[in-house]
């Protein structure tokens, strides 16, 4: 059975990797000759010495100009055994990241060294970076034996100094082989001028070495991509298996609500089907289904390995996109813990500044809670990339290490202190256009509050729409009847002494004051920024899809937002800061705890 | 699944994921359609991708108006069939007679195709072409991304791409960008027909062998379906031959071939030291052709 093998290659500058690659794509017959003849024309025109089997992979014209490969570069072979993707990835220093990306698909790594200058600080470099993204197979190639006259000496001093680096790292022992990629000596066959080697050609460790098919083991992951619903008597959710199995008549968790289901029936193809579940569950894309005796953590906070891939460093004030399986979220860098010494590989002092190729621990807040693993345990759900909002840059790719802070903060787990009540109840409802800025206050108030050891929920309405109002559209009898289901709730909530903070759009007036008048201890809150604003901000791409015409009677769009006339507080989330808002809202809640007697 | 396909299963799932991807994270994709071998794998795995639902995007075609016939009119078929929107777009300078003899290959490339394409991306407001582009097609196909970013002229810039890592892929633009995005990536020639044959797909019948009048011109042997200018030692035959890849007719050469069936043209290919593109008189034009065109916004 023929499979697939990934793997990089990494090397320094002139180790001559673009040669190896060329003599495993030319010895396997993987280039073609119209492609070598061009390959002859070329080394001519580049004042090489001759046959140039570098020049098979280096196809950029910049990059032949400055003769040195400036970006990953897939190459594809195969042998009666497998096939194989090469992710050919430059050694030069500046371009780190490349080599991250190379080794992001791969499941193990060429790393080459020069016999003549042995290991080398960025050979440290590329072992580390293989074993950071979770390589645990390394072939060591050691390279140019030709012009050390084929010593053994030399192959088996750099053998020694390199497993020493490898030791250090989370791999396995690595296999070493003796090569002349210009000769051709032990890549495809094995060569005549190195009598002592007894091991196998590159190509025949490649072809017989084991690696587990990816996300084959550990419990089941199924970030849901989207819903696909051609009629009204099939829903489904599509998506792909990225670890465990996913059979029919199976129990899964549904994330974030936490609520479980069976498997109902399975369509399209084995790894990556469309899901029907018994029960009619809401399920959009960013939502994942998983093995309910092994659920992933579900949290805002944790600790990951960060590598710095923008020329611009990392802005500490400044929130990031943060992607991550099908879910898209925003999230800032809360700390760097320390950047890594790539010389030595020992972790380094904390900085306040990450640069291009840096590597750093880094602790990460998310806006709205993510299920993850940690990366070496799986890589689909373990790896996440930061994208700047402004520049729509790839600024920087995650490997979570673990969950800090509460261990579960969702489903929420209503915090449910015995006694009678510190205070007395109240409802803070948010209202404001979609990205003014509601649920990121909220959670500040919410915060500070909870450090004071109030009691309180939280009715998000986003989440609301995924339970409470589940199947209720956008119309205004819809929009009236989730606000009128929200202040429901938050009426029962007040009345037992719970401080009940609800975010949601709640566009019109009317239904905004239809529950105050039932409530009575009501404080509303608005959370004002121009349209403009908020379309600029549009954290979840609602405006642009709005824009596009694909999410109808979107408020502030084409359906109306009524401010209102008299709110307690009204917070200018476009001027005035955050700390500023939280520390205005407080002060409302309090007047209005002191006036009902409260405190 | 017969027992040497395990690579082609992990490939048909990697281009499901990203074409839903690309369905789920833009407003309007459309699904560049070629009409060629390519063409019809990524149609397929479209279909696979959304059923029991109809791929939530249209079918483009960029037609040069130097098409075979066959190609037309297997086109309009497998859009009918398929129940999809198809979009023909011509550039307006094709009906100015535009055309390879009088503007060269070159620059009859990059109007008919290279501009159409951005005409048509423009016009239609497409934010994501999904393009069947292969990275072992040619050299600095090698180098590009699963979501390939383009500017608000629809330009690539080589030395700025974004890093994609994982499958995690950034479709972040701002108004007038677009994205292309390559589902097919990661195959090989040999991996599109084993799979054709895996699953039965149709192809335009212009790929299979069988005795055809050609244009003999050297070693080229171009088809007829056009006016051709004439040139010295031109001279017209009968031969058994096939196209390995299907362009506009004065552009795509044939290759002579008795493969006409799909085990005899995979049997062929497994023995094939020469690249597809080879026939395409297009590519020879200047060392590093394509990186230019595509620069230029060419697929």
């Amino acid at each position: 059975m023929r499979d697939l093998l990934r793997f990089t290659t990494a090397g320094s500058v002139d180790d001559g990797k673009s040669t190896l690659i060329g003599r495993l794509l030319h010895d396997t017959r993987g280039v073609y000759e119209d492609q070598l003849e061009s390959v002859r024309k070329a080394s001519r025109d580049s004042n090489a010495d001759g046959f140039d089997l570098a020049l098979i992979t280096d196809g950029l014209r910049a990059e032949r100009e400055q003769a040195i490969t400036i970006d990953v570069a897939y190459r594809y072979f195969q042998t009666p055994r497998r096939k194989f993707i090469i992710a050919d990835t430059p050694g030069h220093e500046q371009y780190t990241r490349n080599m991250a990306t190379g080794a992001s698909t791969a499941s193990l790594a060429v790393i080459l060294l020069d016999a003549r200058r042995g290991v080398l600080p960025q050979s440290r470099r590329h072992a580390y970076i293989a074993a950071l993204l979770g390589i645990r197979k390394l072939a060591v190639a050691v390279n140019k034996m030709d012009l050390v006259d084929f010593s053994r000496d030399v192959f088996e001093r750099i053998r020694d100094e390199f497993a020493a680096v490898a030791a250090k790292l989370e791999v396995e022992e690595p296999f070493f082989v003796p090569v002349s990629a210009r000769d051709g000596d032990n890549v495809a066959t094995r060569g005549t001028r190195t009598p002592w080697y007894e091991g196998p050609s590159l190509l025949e460790y490649l072809e017989t070495v084991e690696v587990e098919p990816a996300g084959s083991g550990g419990p089941l992951r199924f970030p849901v991509q989207l819903a696909i619903r051609p009629h009204l008597d099939f829903r489904g959710y599509a998506g792909q298996i990225v670890s465990g199995r996913l059979r029919v008549g199976d129990r899964v968790m549904v994330l974030p609500s936490g609520l479980e289901t069976r498997v109902a029936a399975l369509a399209g193809e084995e790894i990556c089907p469309t899901v029907s579940l018994a029960d009619h569950i809401d399920i959009g894309r960013g939502d994942m289904l998983v093995d309910p005796s092994a659920p992933p953590s579900v949290g805002r906070e944790f600790t990951a390995t960060l590598i710095w891939m923008a020329a611009e460093p990392l802005r500490a004030e400044s929130a990031y996109l943060l992607k991550h399986t099908t879910r898209q979220v925003c999230a800032d860098v809360r700390s760097v813990r320390h950047v890594m010494d790539i010389r030595t590989l020992d972790p380094g002092p904390a900085a306040a500044e990450l640069r291009l190729n840096d590597i750093a621990e880094v602790e990460i807040e998310t806006h709205q809670p993510i299920f993850f693993d940690p990366y070496r345990e799986n890589r689909a759900t373990g790896s996440f990339i930061l994208i700047d909002m402004v520049s729509n840059r790839t600024v920087a790719a995650g490997m979570i290490i673990e969950q800090v802070g509460e261990k579960t903060g969702w489903p929420a787990e209503p915090p449910a202190p015995p006694g009678k009540p510190p205070h007395r109840g109240l409802t803070v409802w948010f209202t404001g256009l979609s990205a003014s800025g509601k649920t990121t206050l909220c959670r500040a108030v919410y915060d500070r509050l909870a450090a004071r050891g109030c009691r309180l929920e939280l009715l998000d309405g986003d989440t609301v729409r995924k339970h409470l109002s589940k199947g209720l559209g956008f119309s205004r009898e819809d929009r009236d009847e989730n606000i009128r289901r929200i202040g429901f709730v938050a009426g029962l909530l007040t009345r037992n002494g719970v401080i009940a903070m609800a975010a949601a759009i709640s566009p019109y007036r009317a239904a905004r004051d239809e529950v105050r008048a039932s409530i009575g201890d009501f404080i509303e809150v608005y959370v004002n920024a121009p349209l403009e604003v908020c379309e600029g901000r549009d954290p979840k791409g609602l405006y642009r899809q709005a824009r596009a015409g694909r999410l109808p009677a979107f408020t502030g769009i084409d359906d109306p937002y009524e401010p209102p006339l008299k709110p307690e507080v009204e917070c200018r989330t476009d001027r005035e800061s955050l700390e500023e808002c939280t520390a205005k809202v407080l002060a409302a809640i309090d007047r209005a705890l002191e006036r009902s007697g409260a405190f | 699944m017969s027992s040497d396909s395990s690579h082609l299963r992990s490939l048909e799932a990697e281009s499901i994921y990203i074409l839903r991807e690309v369905a789920a994270e833009f407003a309007r994709p459309a699904l560049l359609y070629s009409i060629g071998k390519d063409s019809s794998v990524l149609l397929r795995l479209a279909q696979k991708a959304f059923h029991p639902a109809r791929p939530p995007f249209p079918l483009l075609h960029v037609d040069t108006t130097f098409k075979f016939r066959e190609m037309i009119e297997f086109r309009d078929r497998t859009a009918r069939e398929a129940g999809l929107e198809l979009i023909v777009h011509t550039h307006s300078a094709a009906a100015e007679g535009a055309n390879p003899f009088k503007l060269g290959t070159r620059k009859c490339c990059q109007l008919l195709k290279t501009g159409a394409l951005l005409e048509a991306i423009a016009r239609y407001g497409i934010d994501a072409a999904i393009g069947g582009a292969r990275r072992e097609e040619e050299k600095s196909r090698a180098k590009e991304r699963v979501y390939s970013f383009r500017d608000a002229f629809g330009q690539w810039d080589p030395k700025d791409q974004r890093p994609e890592l994982w499958n995690l892929y950034n479709g972040r633009i701002d108004k007038g960008e677009s994205i292309r995005a390559f589902p097919l990536s990661n195959w090989t020639e040999l991996d599109v027909w084993e799979y054709i044959a895996l699953e039965r797909i149709p192809v335009v019948p212009l790929y299979f062998a069988k005795l055809r009048r050609m244009l003999m011109r050297g070693e080229m042997l171009i088809p007829l379906d056009y006016d051709v200018p004439p040139a010295p030692g031109d001279r017209i035959e009968t031969v058994l031959c096939r196209m390995r890849s299907l362009g506009c007719t004065y552009c795509t050469g044939a290759i002579r071939s008795a493969a006409d069936t799909l085990p005899k043209i995979i049997e062929e290919l497994r023995g094939f030291r020469r690249s597809e593109r080879e026939n395409r008189v297009i590519d020879h034009d200047q060392e590093g052709s394509m990186e230019l065109k595509k620069r230029e916004g060419y697929f």
